[in-house]
């Protein structure tokens, strides 16, 4: 029981977080994203751009080759909390979401850090976050 | 039924407004009931600026320049440095002939007919922003209804009514009915006994009753009365066969779809609540009368790269985008109006808080996009005159045009307006796979969409490389950490802009933010 009611709760607080700007209405879009490659492709390059490559002026910073990676809570502490201008993904993206992409980026891109990325080191950093 | 002796309300406030000055007449009639819907209480009194003081002002959005008129009025001598090569920041419009470059460097060309039109950000006004309503009517911008809730309009779920689109009426009329219908049995179950008295329950009855349109059964079935408010499968009409004919109600189990609920619960948002407004001709309407109001102050082209500040003054340096060549600009003070998303490109010499919060705000990735159309399909076969449809698919929204209605020729409707997942989706694909999607995804609603597409246009504001996001999207949690840190002035440096409000993502929210940097300055200002 607890799983289909904490997702619940997940989306009624997407559902409710735009009311205050001026966002588009509806619930939010279900998106198909199978795998790590797919979460990037479809998600991560609307910002770090299709080859990872980051924006021209540096601001949005390139994950290609980027030494950043090489320890996994980076990325994923990144990606489930935010930083700068980029929004924390918890709200958006599954654990196993998470993983799977950051796997994904640390194996590609000319990044070569093939230990696994696995869901239970997500929640071990999610949870990190509460506690603080 | 009144008594002559007794002061009325408007004396009362002509009274206090007298004595006590226009705050004190605005706490009054907060007080009495009145103008609650705002902090604007009218543009600031900023009187007394000390001969020769100066400001410079990063950015020529609203918050820019609205800083900028007020302090001119106050005899402030303003600069203002604009990375761009035109007023208004997000406040702009796209037109036939204009072009759109991303950070990727894909450059779209704008192929609207001429008087066409979409505006990328900004594009509708509460009728509670005042600040901003204050403006366009000193200005004189001409403004228009925004059709916002259309109950004519499509809701639309892949997983409700077999996957076919409802209009509005029927959804939220059908929503109302089954749940009053449910109430009312829990009611007769004596379900409600311990919350609810004898009495109380016959009135929420009687209410269920009439406001769900349920029948002497108390069932929600369907019936003529029915479709007095959802609609008629014929509707009536004249003459020999004038009678009209009921329209099939929906189950219970597809009104529950969320797409139902959500949509409902949109036009009850504050932000959201009609009557809303729309510059006559493009959003870009204000911000060209806020350039024109400030006169020629604005140096374009000017990308910051340095703030630089100590107890007598701020200098920023700037690069001409043009030649390459740098400057500096001297001032007293300096109003810092660049959205954080994009500040990590200035070398700001700030206090360590200030520094800390302008990293703690991360921005949405709304898209939009605009398609040019034959003509006026919605209006002439689908009987829709503005407002919205809402889908589950990726593009999220259809917004139809305010304006022109029952105009001949092409006109442009926004195909999309996607956030979080599905706007970061649509930002990650070429401009021709976003319209692919959107004329694919639109079809849904509108089977004429193919025959009849002109052009489009995409904005992934993740891809604007003057911003790298949309707006703003404060956290609770650094919110509460970061904000007061964010808009307190630094000094001699003050941030102003969405982000820096309570209204983030709203024209109100610059304006007003830019409003209290201004009068932190001043306030300082007089008090050295």
């Amino acid at each position: 029981m607890r799983g289909p009611l904490l997702r619940l709760a997940a989306l009624t607080a997407l559902a409710a977080a735009p009311a205050m700007a001026d966002s588009p209405g509806g619930r939010p879009v279900k998106i198909a994203l199978p795998d790590g490659e797919q979460v990037y492709n479809q998600i991560c390059a609307a910002c770090h751009l299709d080859k990872a490559q980051g924006s021209p002026d540096g601001t949005v910073p390139a994950l290609a080759h980027n030494a950043k990676l090489a320890d996994a809570n980076y990325p994923i502490t990144v990606v489930m909390k935010g930083q700068g201008g980029m929004p924390w993904f918890s709200e958006m993206l599954t654990p196993a979401q998470v993983a799977s992409v950051v796997g994904y980026v640390r194996t590609h891109f000319d990044n070569s850090y093939p230990e696994p990325v696995s869901e239970i080191d997500v929640k071990r950093i999610a949870a990190q976050g509460s506690e603080e | 039924m009144t008594d002559s002796t007794a002061p009325s309300r408007r004396d009362l406030l002509t009274m206090i407004g007298k004595v006590g000055g226009a705050a004190a007449m605005y706490q009054a009639m907060t007080a009495l009931g009145h103008a609650a819907e705002t902090q604007f209480s009218g543009p600031p009194v900023l009187s007394g600026a000390k001969p020769g003081a100066s400001v410079v002002i990063l950015g020529a959005g609203l918050a820019g320049m609205a800083a900028a008129f007020e302090l001119q009025k106050a005899g402030y001598a303003v600069k203002i440095l604009e990375f761009q090569d035109r007023p208004g920041g997000r406040n702009y419009s796209l037109r036939g002939g204009d072009t759109f470059t991303e950070s990727d460097g894909t450059v779209q060309k704008v192929q609207f007919a001429a008087g066409n039109y979409i505006n990328p950000g900004p594009w509708r006004i509460p009728h509670h922003h005042k600040a901003l309503l204050h403006y366009c009517r000193q200005f004189g911008v001409a403004l228009e209804p925004f059709i916002q809730l259309n109950h004519n309009g499509f809701i639309h779920s892949t997983e409700a009514f077999g996957g076919k689109p409802m209009r509005y009426k029927e959804v939220a009329t059908d929503f109302k009915g089954h749940t009053s219908e449910l109430l009312a049995k829990a009611i007769s179950a004596k379900a409600l006994d311990d919350k609810l008295t004898a009495q109380d329950q016959e009135k929420l009855m009687e209410a269920l009753r009439g406001w769900g349109v349920l029948d002497k059964n108390l069932a929600y079935t369907s019936s003529l009365k029915v479709s007095a408010q959802r609609g008629y499968d014929q509707a009536p009409g004249g003459g020999r066969n004038g009678a009209p004919t009921p329209s099939q109600i929906a189950k219970l189990q597809d009104v529950l779809d969320p797409q139902v609920w959500t949509a409902m619960s949109f036009y009850f948002s504050y932000v959201m609540q009609t009557t809303m407004f729309q510059p006559v001709g493009g959003m870009d309407m204000i911000g060209k009368a806020f350039a024109r109001k400030i006169g020629k102050i604005v140096t374009y082209n000017a990308k910051a790269t340095k703030v630089a500040q100590s107890d007598k003054g701020v200098t920023v340096s700037y690069k001409d985008v043009a030649t390459g060549q740098m400057h500096d600009v001297s001032a007293d003070w300096c109003v810092c109006t660049i959205p954080l998303s994009i500040i990590s490109q200035v070398d700001m010499q700030v206090s360590p808080a200030l520094k800390a919060a302008m990293k703690a705000v991360p921005y949405g990735g709304h898209v939009k996009i605009g398609m040019e159309f034959k003509r006026r399909f919605w209006e002439e076969d689908d009987n829709i005159y503005g407002g919205h449809s809402f889908t589950d698919q990726t593009i999220t929204q259809l917004s139809y045009p305010n304006d022109k209605m029952f105009g001949q020729g092409p006109a442009v409707l926004l195909g999309a307006f996607a956030r979080d997942l599905a706007g970061f989706q649509l930002a990650s694909m070429t401009p021709q796979q976003r319209i692919e999607t959107a004329l694919k995804q639109g079809e849904v609603f509108h089977p004429q969409y193919r025959k009849e597409y002109l052009n489009g246009v995409s904005v992934p504001w993740s891809r604007v490389p003057w911003i790298l996001g949309c707006t703003s999207a404060w956290s609770d949690e650094n919110r509460k950490a970061h904000y007061k840190n964010l808009v307190t002035l630094d000094n001699r440096v003050v941030l102003a802009g969405e982000h820096a409000s309570y209204y983030g993502g709203w024209m109100e929210g610059s304006i007003l933010s830019g409003i209290d940097a201004i009068t932190q300055i001043h306030e300082r200002a007089q008090a050295a």
